[in-house]
């Protein structure tokens, strides 16, 4: 008899870890190419840098602990971590801070607590926290988007994909360039940090880098990172709770604040087109590792991460404010989780569990 | 929850948590009309095919047993009766490998089939309103247990505790196992013998509504039951409910909240709630039992999975080994797999061919490498939460896998692994292939052996407790019998006055004789004379003297004991 005695069920299994992540990868693609358009080929040299280092890390961590590698590497979720945080990072980061920043996600915070579904941080935030903290100046300097009007008027340039790659590897900028030349605040930035200095936001919104919610260009990224976010609640690789409440939780007191005082305030829908709001609501505070698992837990830390990062950019000294929020809830996710246990089967409708 | 839909004339329906659509595979075996299995050379009857005891064989080796004679009584009330499937002689009664997930052997009775296939006289039919109590015990008579698999005692759960009404019956039909037809065939086949005995049970429960639930996926059932309900006379509360298909509903707890809306209380019965809940093939077993006099010696078996020549339904005498069935269905493909009592959820698996077909065995199950594929090794929890989506009774078991493995049996008891139904969904969408249920079972276990060390500890405890409280009360008992004896003793002899001469005990006469007691009275003269020399020189007592008469008298009993002593080691001394 060929048959093993093993334990039901024996139907053939409807998932696999390597084909969510890849849904999570495919996910990727809209923004991704938004930023590219946006900030130039900076962006996909990351990516590959990210890549390249994370599967080395990840397969010397696997070796380390006297693990098979090819699974650990085929899982994808090394790649996922890199990816995600590859575009978080400004586009023009030198290459060995892309490395330490991988090398203290993948080995540090996933690796050194036990490996893919054991690491209590998000180990991408983590990684770009780490390098925030450390560089603060490198981490917050951003192209220009590219667009030619803005570009004719401040007399920007942009990067070729080797003067991109020159950068990274080398440092060096292109002849006759200086960093003034190329660079530009990000519109978080350039809001609380003019906000700090008494400015009202009708006269931040003059500026010509503005344009309808969020500095131009930046405005328009987030919506094809919503597109793949959409794509992941169709293909039921994520949930609607977190990403909702994450929104909710930022614009529902973000409103109330711009209803009281829309001189100090800016419209609620700035948070969703400035900085990192939808990446993080639907690609980091849904990495199922890190987050809460039951249903009201979803609702309880989508939003509880939507005040943080509210809280963070008004009050706080870092001009975004997503990674530090989902590092903060990761936190209390067990905590929340043992809270918002759903009501089993059969038990008694007030019956604590 | 809200409702699952609500049309024009139609029944409201709920819906449970979780839940998959699974591809069913039931058109692989519901093709082809019921046939009967032939009878094999011998056949292999388990003594025990349902919960509770094992019944006592009432036949001995050598014994020529009829169709349908008992075989085997119950022993106890969860127990069912055992009745020969054909004529024959028993040529054993001895430990065989039985249909069980260990697979474990157990007691079977084993007859060589005669080709008679001759039947015992049976019990004239009922009427077709019997009395309850008649009916119960025809029902108890015939063995009869669930057909759905669990195989409980008929007659038990047709007997309501007191104080209990039961208002709603359910007739389960649901069939929601992928690849099993057995209830799809037998409602398409002989749907009146069905609403006969749906009728029985409704008169015997008296309830309101004998609902008979079918998933949706069996349309011809359900057209064949609504033909048979209009074309069979007395319909009065049947209602034939076509439920969507939506694995597990046909889960006894599931099914009721589908129809109802209510939960059965968790660790609860549905008679709690006024519920009792009946598979279909049971139902029919007890109008064959009523209106045939027929006991339960034959069960519809689905022969099934692409590892199977002819998948097929067929109705098979209890104790026919699989083998015989699988080369009625054409034999075991080369591609095989794995072989499952059951379905491919909740059934398991078994590598022994000689197991024979017992009540609770509705499906045997070939499987291609195809349809179960081997999910390989198990990958890191990474807390996806699909399992808690798909779960039916809303439990998180990535929780529950996590404590499991800890052995945190406290905590797994408080996440309510109790409530875990087995039903497998949680594993089938794990991305991480992690074989969930096994951990589950394994917690429960664990559990249950932990209560029973308690129990015993607790036991032993309390027997130590007794016994030491039963010896204290002896103890006090017995002092308490001494007090009183002295007591009495005290009131008819009063004790000596102080001071008489307890000496006078030893009489002179005697002291001559005995050189031990010449030896104490020597020593009783010295301590008089120690004593009244130092009255004479006016020395203050010590505080061994001028004592009170009663520890005078122990003094001196002390004396007389020493010198014993001493006149004994003199004696004991060699002589020089």
């Amino acid at each position: 008899m060929p048959t093993a005695i093993v334990s039901s069920p024996f139907a053939g299994r409807l998932n696999r870890t390597d084909q969510v992540m890849l849904q999570v990868i495919l996910a990727l693609i809209p923004g991704t190419l938004a930023m590219v358009w946006y900030f130039g080929w900076g962006v996909l040299i990351n990516m590959a840098l990210a890549s390249f280092f994370a599967l080395a890390c990840e397969a010397l961590a696997m070796k380390l602990r006297g693990r098979p590698v090819l699974p650990a590497i085929g899982d994808l979720s090394a790649l996922v971590t890199a990816l995600l945080f590859a575009v978080a990072v400004p586009p023009t980061l030198p290459w060995w801070m892309t490395l330490i920043g991988i090398v203290f996600a993948i080995i540090v915070v996933k690796q050194l607590y036990g490996g893919l579904g054991y690491n209590p941080f998000n180990p991408a935030m983590a990684g770009y926290v780490f390098l925030l903290v450390s560089y603060p100046l490198a981490m917050t300097t951003w192209l220009a988007p590219n667009i030619p009007e803005i570009l004719e008027a401040h007399h920007l340039v942009t990067l070729s994909f080797l003067d991109s790659a020159r950068l990274i590897f080398t440092g060096a900028l292109p002849p006759h360039v200086a960093w003034d030349a190329m660079s530009a605040a990000t519109p978080l930035d350039e809001m609380f940090s003019k906000l700090d200095q008494n400015a009202t936001i009708p006269e931040i919104l003059a500026s010509p880098l503005w344009g309808e919610y969020g500095g131009r260009g930046w405005e328009w990224i987030g919506n094809w990172f919503l597109l793949g976010g959409l794509y992941m609640i169709w293909r039921g690789v994520i949930t609607w709770r977190i990403p909702v409440a994450v929104l909710a939780g930022l614009l529902i007191p973000a409103g109330m604040f711009w209803l009281v005082d829309p001189q100090a305030f800016p419209f609620p829908a700035f948070h969703i087109f400035a900085g990192g709001t939808i990446l993080g609501a639907f690609f980091i505070a849904t990495d199922p590792v890190t987050a809460c698992t039951t249903p009201r837990g979803q609702l309880v830390y989508g939003a509880a991460i939507g005040l943080i990062i509210l809280a963070i950019r008004h009050w706080g000294g870092y001009p975004d404010a997503v990674a530090f929020a989902v590092l903060l809830m990761n936190i209390a996710a067990p905590t929340i989780d043992y809270y918002t246990q759903p009501r089993v089967f059969g038990h008694g409708r007030r019956e604590k569990t | 929850m809200p409702p699952y839909r609500l049309g024009a004339g139609q029944r409201q329906l709920w819906t449970f948590p979780g839940g998959l659509h699974l591809p069913d595979e039931k058109a692989l075996s519901n093709h082809a009309p019921l046939a009967s299995a032939p009878l094999p050379r011998r056949l292999i009857i388990p003594l025990r095919q349902h919960i509770g005891a094992p019944a006592k064989p009432v036949v001995a080796v050598g014994d020529r047993v009829l169709k349908g004679q008992l075989i085997g009584e119950a022993q106890g009330r969860l127990s069912a009766t055992i009745h020969a499937s054909s004529s024959g002689t028993v040529i054993a009664i001895e430990e065989r490998p039985v249909p069980h997930a260990s697979g474990m052997s157990a007691p079977c009775i084993l007859i060589e089939t005669d080709d008679e296939d001759a039947w015992a006289e049976l019990p004239p039919p009922l009427s077709a309103r019997p009395d309850p109590e008649a009916l119960r015990e025809r029902i108890r008579w015939a063995g009869i247990v669930g057909l759905g698999g669990a195989a409980f005692p008929s007659s038990v759960k047709l007997t309501p505790a007191p104080g209990i009404r039961v208002r709603t019956l359910i007739l389960n039909g649901a069939e929601c196992e992928p690849y099993i037809s057995c209830d799809d065939r037998l409602m398409r086949d002989r749907p009146e013998r069905i609403l006969q005995g749906a009728r029985l049970l409704r008169d015997l429960l008296g309830v309101e509504a004998c609902l008979i639930a079918v998933e949706d996926n069996k349309p011809e059932a359900i057209l064949a039951l609504r033909q048979a309900l209009v074309t069979d006379g007395d319909a009065a509360g049947i209602e034939i409910i076509a439920i969507p298909t939506l694995y597990p509903s046909g889960g006894e707890k599931q099914l009721i909240r589908i129809l109802t809306g209510q939960e059965v209380p968790s660790r609860g019965i549905p008679a709690q709630i006024g519920i009792v809940c009946q598979n279909i093939a049971t139902v029919a077993a007890i109008a064959d039992a009523a209106f045939d006099g027929k006991p339960l010696i034959s069960r519809i078996v689905t022969l099934t999975g692409r590892g199977l020549g002819q998948p097929r339904n067929l109705e098979v005498p209890i104790g026919v080994p699989i083998r015989e069935l699988i080369e009625q269905a054409g034999g075991l493909s080369p591609r095989l797999r794995r072989l499952l009592i059951g379905g491919p959820m909740m059934g398991f698996a078994c590598d022994d061919l000689d197991i024979p077909v017992t009540k609770a065995v509705n499906c045997l199950l070939a499987l291609t490498p195809d349809e179960a594929p081997d999910p390989g090794p198990a990958l890191a929890c990474i807390r996806c939460g699909a399992c808690a989506e798909a779960c039916p009774v809303s439990l998180l078991p990535q929780q529950l896998y996590w404590h499991a493995r800890a052995r945190d049996l406290d905590k797994v008891r408080d996440y309510n692994l109790f409530d875990c139904i087995e039903c497998g969904c949680c594993a089938v969408v794990c991305p991480s292939h992690i074989p969930l249920v096994q951990y589950y079972r394994f917690a429960k276990n664990e559990c249950l052996a932990r209560d029973q060390e308690k129990r015993q500890a607790e036991h032993a405890r309390q027997r130590h407790e007794a016994k030491e409280a039963r010896l204290e009360r002896l103890e006090q008992e017995r002092k308490a019998n001494l007090r009183k004896k002295k007591e009495g003793l005290a009131d008819k002899a009063p004790p000596p006055p102080p001071g008489a001469p307890v000496v006078g005990a030893l009489a002179p006469a005697a002291v001559a004789e005995d050189p031990k007691k010449a030896a104490i009275a020597a020593a009783l003269k010295r301590a008089a004379e120690k004593k009244a020399a130092l009255a004479s020189q006016g020395l203050a007592p010590k505080n061994t003297e001028n004592l009170a008469p009663a520890q005078q008298r122990q003094v001196e009993a002390a004396e007389v004991r020493r010198s014993e002593l001493q006149a004994a080691e003199d004696a004991a001394r060699p002589r020089e």
